[in-house]
C-alpha cells in the first residue's frame, strides 16, 4: 500500500502573458487579453503531494507544520500579492504560463527535506488546473 | 479499464497525542491536534473501482453493492464516533489521515469482488486529503487526476 498526502494553498498575484521571442502583433494573437500591458491577476491554487512511508509514532507522512512553512518560505511569501513578471526573478525569462508557474512551484518545492514530492497541481482560475510531476529520471526540463 | 469513483461523507472525533511522547513533546508535535478533548472534522471519502464493465450489465460493479460496502464498512463504524476510542482498526494508532486512508483500504479491499480497488481518497478537510494505492496501481493512473 502507498500513501501520498496532498494538501492546498493559495496565492493571489499578478502577470503579464508576454514572449521576448514574438513579435507585438504575435503576442496580441496568442495571449489576447493575457498580454494587456498593465498585467492582470488571479487567485492561484497550489495543490501539492507529497509520498513517503508513514512515522508510527506521529501517524503522519510529513508534519503539516513542517510542510506549511516550506510552502509558506518557499511559494506563498514569494508570490502572494506580487507581479510575478517583475517579481520573481525566474520569470523574468520565462512567460509566467500556469505551466511555467506549476514547473518552478514544483522545482522549488522538490527541496522539501521530509517527504518525496510527487505532484503539482496549480489551478489559475477554477475553470483551468495544471499538473507537473517532474520529469523522468535522466531528464531535465528544458526551460 | 474504467474507473468508478463513489463518494461518502462521515463525521468524527478525534485527538493527537503518542503515549510514548512527553506531554511537552506532544503538544509540540501535534499542537491544536494535542488538546485532550478532541476536535471533528466531516470526512469526505472518495473510493474508485477499476474494472471491465460487464457486458450483460454495462457496469463495472453495481453502486448500489459498492453503497452497501461503504455504509458497513466505513459510515456504520466511523460516522459520530470518537475515533480514538470506538473504532477497534485505530487502537493504538494515531488517527490522522494517513492511518484512517490505510485502515478503510485495509477494510475495503477484500469486499471489492468486482472490479478492484484502485483508490481511496480521503479529505480531513478541502485543504487537506490523503491518497492510498495498491502496490502495483500508478500514483498516477487516470484516478490520481484532478482533485
Amino acid at each position: 500500500m502507498r500513501l501520498q498526502l496532498s494538501r492546498r494553498y493559495r496565492f493571489s498575484a499578478s502577470h503579464r502573458l508576454h514572449s521576448a521571442q514574438l513579435g507585438e502583433d504575435e503576442n496580441r494573437r496568442v495571449y489576447g487579453k493575457c498580454n494587456n500591458p498593465y498585467g492582470h491577476g488571479h487567485n492561484y491554487v497550489v495543490e501539492v503531494a507529497v509520498s513517503g512511508p508513514v512515522d508510527q509514532s506521529t501517524g503522519m507522512i510529513a508534519n503539516l507544520n513542517d510542510l506549511d512553512a516550506f510552502v509558506d518560505s518557499e511559494i506563498i511569501e514569494p508570490f502572494d500579492h506580487k507581479y510575478l513578471n517583475e517579481e520573481v526573478t525566474e520569470f523574468r525569462e520565462n512567460v509566467p504560463t500556469t505551466e511555467n508557474i506549476c514547473i518552478e512551484i514544483f522545482n522549488r518545492l522538490s527541496r522539501f527535506p521530509r517527504a518525496r514530492l510527487e505532484r503539482v497541481r496549480v489551478e489559475e482560475t477554477g475553470l483551468n488546473s495544471f499538473e507537473y510531476a517532474g520529469e523522468p529520471a535522466g531528464e531535465t526540463h528544458d526551460r | 479499464m474504467v474507473y468508478l469513483t463513489r463518494k461518502i461523507e462521515f463525521s468524527a472525533s478525534h485527538l493527537y497525542h503518542n503515549p510514548a511522547f512527553s506531554a511537552e513533546e506532544n503538544r509540540r508535535v501535534f499542537g491544536k491536534c494535542n488538546n485532550p478533548h478532541g476536535h471533528g472534522h466531516n470526512y469526505v471519502l472518495e473510493v474508485t473501482v477499476a474494472g471491465e464493465p460487464d457486458p450483460a450489465t454495462g457496469m463495472v460493479l453495481d453502486l448500489k453493492e459498492l453503497k452497501d460496502i461503504l455504509q458497513r464498512e466505513v459510515t456504520d463504524r466511523m460516522d459520530h464516533r470518537f475515533l480514538n476510542y470506538e473504532v477497534p482498526e485505530l487502537a493504538g494508532k494515531i488517527p490522522t489521515c494517513e492511518n484512517i486512508a490505510a485502515v478503510i483500504w485495509r477494510l475495503l479491499e477484500p469486499k471489492i469482488t468486482r472490479g478492484h480497488l484502485n483508490r481511496v481518497r480521503l479529505y480531513e478537510t478541502p485543504d487537506l486529503f490523503v491518497d492510498c494505492y495498491g502496490e502495483g496501481n500508478g500514483a498516477r493512473a487516470p484516478a490520481g487526476g484532478g482533485g
